[in-house]
């Protein structure tokens, strides 16, 4: 479970151009279901899923992580949520790299090195055993069905291909918590709707999956748990769907 | 422990791939670093073998050499002065040593002769080195015509060239009888150039001199010391001449090196964004660029190091030879005794990879503190 | 000034490790003044990332000031030949009042640097930067120490000419020479080895307490001595405090270590009673056995030293997990290292040529 409190997000602050992109978010996302973000381009759903995902600090507020504490390496006294918006960078990443699994909207694969080299990316400094995690994104690819791209340049693949391979690296280092910022945005409907099949399967083994996206595609699905809606960094309606 | 190891290993596997990805922008900077390191350890090689050589040559020196002294310049000594000075105590030997500069009309050259008591250097005959043999075009046997001060000439017939491994004190050397010196000089009976004094007990020496300058003023007793002291004085202040010479160059590199860290292409931008947003630390990142630095200074200083022992020591050093043997018309041409040791390898690395990471300690960290932020938003 | 590439690259270094040092000291001033983790401001977020530069740099300079120490003797070794008197490196820093200061300048900011490193790892290991004050007011006076040592370094090149008299270790290190080094060697040998096998003695027994924890420690060592009571009013008073004993005692007995070095210890090795030259021992002559005692020495120290800056730090909220694991391993490379030293220097004295009365 995610919980934040008065998550504020500014940029320049103090100088003319400062710029609010999360203005005062009280939320909750629970876990092991699946929370859609819906809203125009601009109203700071990126910026409030970065912080979520442990990659950026909010300007303001307070986010707790309760129920992670699996995958937490140690433990703050006498509290049983953690509370990243304080934690400096190496603790707040030791959290991400364990927790969380993020897709792009850009994929943002590396260009130059084969697939599963990107695949394994996420694991090189983590001080797993190479052979370790070959394995295992070997077996993630198979799951994928893109295991013949193994030895493949990225430069080469096509948009759903693509997709898989970002989906495959998010899942390397076995996170429980999945964020996919507009992933359906470079794909076509059917591509689309393969998507989010594979995402209601994520959540049918255990993974929360918070997605944002502007696509109907996404957020009208029916595999859809919690629906939050944003408009100009602050929420404006949040309900369930079921 | 192991998990650091393995960390360590999977992120310089990357970096290696990295590196060969960008393969024009670190070619062209290993080759700078190549040639700074290359000219540098050509210096530090070629000085210290130098040193080498005359640290040898000079241990057969004699220990002490009194010259005397007219009104600040060299005089010649009066075969006198060689017996009072065998009476001091602790002297076991003097010897008075004939030798001067023979100007030759025909190449400009200045020849060393000296006279020998060597039974084997029969008059009219003359050992010469490899240097003048090649500049007169002399072979053993052949005569070798010398004008004496009278304008009176003096064949010598060859006997002996000295081998080119001599060449370091023998290529400009002629060696002949001392009947033969005194006639080509016309040099005064009862005189020799300096004496060439042995002491029994090495620790004496400096008394023995005191007692020499005090008993003959006009006297200039040198150590074998201090002509040690000297020619390293020499050679190292040449070679720091040099280097400072060199600064400028070893300084653009640098700025070059800093420039290349800085100037990050916006492909390696987005590249270090992805690995910071994919689960990469700021401290992942700059083990990366640690490792980046390492690969290619340990490369081009290997490299540089080797290609700079063969120009030295097979080669010569054509680069340098003028700067730091000096200027002279004969010139000994000479191959240089290989002499590396761990010493001049660090003073390198001190030289030319501490500068360099240095200047790309800054932008190596500005790189690993990319936003992964950015990385979403494009 | 002698311009001699050697001398060139030491002040090099020294220019470069000071811009460096006044670098990360000006970024630790900025840190220390506006340091507020709780806030996510843009600026807390650039002090975050400007302290990995810090650490970097420091980094930096430790290896380069280890690096430098030992080239700074070899060239001092080098140019021996330059000054007459001179024997070897001792006689070339004698040539003026600077060589010596500089080398137990460079000797200094070496372990401050190591110890600085050793609070910084404490302090990437607590959650809420705990230790940041600590660490950035040590960098404060590590700063003007390697400027200060800059100076002294480029002050000693510019008063070197060669053939400058001077005095030879034989006579720098004798007896009846007035200077410091000589007044070492004039200590007599017994009350030397007595000093330097208790301080090791003692620096073993508290860091085995301070390793095994001071209770187990103590009932180990003591049960069979003493009754109950006694017992546990030593075990309260040693509690938290065989710590700072350890770490006291390693200081001094690294202290204790080089005037041994000086006093006794070097002449074993060199079988000869007069010569006591610390430097020849890093000679080929001898093996290069110089480097193995003087880096198990120095590493020692940094690692008792870096135990007692941590010990008022291990109760403190986010650390008291971490401190104390920190410690032991720090404990255990002095522990090895000291032990290592005080075996070569045993077994030489065994082997040697030469005995002492």
């Amino acid at each position: 479970m995610i919980e934040l409190s008065g998550i504020t997000k500014s940029f320049n602050g103090g100088k003319p151009n400062q710029f609010t992109a999360v203005d005062n978010v009280t939320l909750t996302v629970s876990p092991q279901q699946i929370t859609a973000f819906k809203g125009p381009s601009g109203s700071g759903k990126t910026s409030l899923l970065t912080m979520i995902g442990c990659m950026a600090r909010p300007t303001s507020g307070r986010i707790f992580l309760r129920g992670v504490a699996a995958a937490v390496p140690f433990q703050q006294e006498g509290v049983d949520a953690v509370e990243i918006t304080s934690l400096p960078e190496r603790f707040l990443n030791e959290i991400r790299r364990s927790t969380f699994g993020f897709i792009f909207q850009q994929f943002n694969l590396v260009k130059g090195i084969t697939v599963l080299e990107n695949v394994m990316l996420p694991a090189y400094p983590t001080g797993e055993g190479r052979a370790l995690f070959r394995a295992r994104a070997e077996s993630l690819l198979e799951q994928f069905g893109i295991a013949r791209l193994a030895g493949q340049r990225v430069e080469l693949l096509s948009g759903g291909e693509l997709q898989r391979v970002a989906i495959t690296r998010a899942l390397i280092n076995n996170p429980s918590i999945i964020i996919a910022d507009e992933p359906t945005a470079h794909l076509d409907s059917k591509l689309s709707r393969d998507f989010m099949e594979i995402v209601g399967r994520l959540k049918g083994e255990g993974k929360s999956v918070l997605i944002a996206s502007h696509d109907p595609i996404v957020f009208d699905s029916p595999l859809i748990d919690t629906l939050v809606e944003m408009r100009d960094g602050t929420v404006t309606d949040s309900r369930s769907c079921r | 422990m192991k998990r650091a190891v393995e960390r360590h290993l999977n992120i310089l596997e990357f970096t290696l791939a990295s590196l060969l990805r960008r393969r024009a922008k670190n070619l062209s900077l290993l080759a700078m670093y190549l040639l700074v390191i290359f000219m540098l350890a050509s210096l530090l090689f070629f000085v210290t073998a130098l040193k080498r050589e005359a640290a040898i040559i000079l241990s057969d020196a004699p220990d002490m050499v009194v010259q005397r002294l007219v009104a600040g310049r060299q005089d010649l000594v009066p075969a006198g002065y060689s017996a009072e000075i065998a009476r001091i105590r602790g002297v076991t030997a003097v010897r008075p040593r004939l030798w001067g500069y023979y100007y030759d009309t025909l190449n400009g050259a200045n020849y060393t002769v000296m006279a020998s008591d060597d039974p084997a250097v029969k008059p009219e005959w003359a050992s010469i080195g490899a240097g003048v043999a090649q500049s007169r075009n002399l072979a053993v046997g052949d005569l070798l015509p010398l004008t004496s001060y009278d304008k009176t000439p003096l064949m010598v017939e060859i006997g002996l060239i000295f081998p080119s491994s001599s060449n370091l004190i023998a290529a400009d050397l002629i060696v002949i009888s001392p009947g033969d010196f005194t006639r080509l000089f016309n040099f005064p009976n009862g005189q020799a150039t300096d004496l060439a004094v042995t002491v029994r007990n090495p620790k004496e020496l400096p008394t023995v001199a005191a007692k020499i300058a005090s008993r003959f003023p006009d006297s200039r007793p040198i150590l074998k010391s201090e002509i040690q002291r000297t020619y390293q004085s020499i050679f190292d202040w040449r070679g720091g001449m040099t280097l400072i010479v060199l600064a400028s160059s070893l300084l653009s590199f640098i700025i070059f090196a800093w420039d290349k860290a800085t100037g990050l292409s916006a492909e390696e931008r987005r590249e270090i964004g992805i690995l910071k947003s994919i689960g990469w630390e700021t401290s992942d990142v700059l083990l990366l660029k640690f490792w980046e630095g390492v690969v290619i200074s340990l490369t081009a200083f290997l490299l540089g190091t080797v290609l700079a022992y063969g120009h030295v020591f097979f080669l010569s050093a054509p680069l340098f030879a003028q700067a730091l043997k000096g200027w002279s018309v004969i010139y000994p041409r000479f191959q240089l005794v290989p002499v590396v040791d761990a010493y001049q390898l660090a003073l390198l690395f001190f030289l030319t990879v501490v500068p360099y990471t240095t200047a790309t300690v800054i932008p190596c960290w500005r790189a690993a503190t990319i936003d992964p932020d950015a990385a979403m938003r494009y | 000034m002698i311009l001699q590439p050697a001398a060139l690259a030491l002040l090099l270094i020294a220019l470069l490790v000071s811009g460096m040092g006044i670098y990360a000291g000006y970024y630790g001033m900025r840190i220390l003044g506006r340091w507020d983790p709780a806030s996510g401001s843009e600026g807390q977020l650039e002090l975050e990332r400007r302290t990995y530069l810090v650490s970097t740099i420091i980094s930096y300079v430790l290896s380069f000031e280890l690096m430098s120490l030992f080239l700074f003797i070899y060239t001092a070794d080098d140019i021996h030949l330059l000054f007459t008197g001179a024997m070897c490196a001792a006689g070339t820093l004698a040539v003026n009042s600077f060589g010596y200061p500089t080398l137990l300048l460079k000797i200094v900011n070496f372990l401050l640097a190591g110890v600085w490193l050793i609070v910084n790892h404490a302090d990437n290991r607590g959650y809420d930067y705990p230790l940041i004050k600590v660490k950035y007011e040590l960098l404060n006076m590590l700063v003007p120490l390697l400027v200060l040592e800059s100076c002294l370094l480029f002050a000693y090149f510019a008063g070197v000419k060669p053939d400058i008299i001077t005095s030879c270790c034989g006579s720098l290190f004798s007896q009846g020479s007035g200077s410091l080094s000589g007044d070492l060697a004039a200590l007599p040998h017994r009350p030397m080895q007595i000093a330097f096998f208790s301080g090791m003695a003692v620096t073993g027994i508290s860091g085995l307490f301070f390793y095994l924890g001071p209770i187990t420690g103590i009932s180990a060592l003591t049960t069979p001595f003493l009754v109950r009571k006694p017992q546990k009013l030593i075990s309260n008073l040693l509690k938290g405090r065989v710590g700072y004993l350890f770490s006291a005692a390693s200081a001094v007995t690294f202290l204790i270590a080089v005037a041994s070095i000086l006093s006794f210890i070097c002449l074993y090795f060199y079988e000869l009673p007069s010569h006591h030259c610390p430097f020849c021992l890093l000679q080929k002559e001898y093996g290069f056995i110089g480097y193995v005692l003087y880096a198990t020495l120095f590493g020692g120290a940094v690692a008792g030293i870096g135990t007692g800056v941590l010990m008022p730090f291990r109760m403190v909220g986010s650390l008291a997990r971490i401190i104390p694991d920190i410690q032991r391993r720090l404990a255990l490379v002095t522990l090895v290292c000291y032990l290592s030293f005080t075996l070569i220097v045993v077994w030489e004295m065994i082997f040697s040529a030469l005995t002492l009365g």
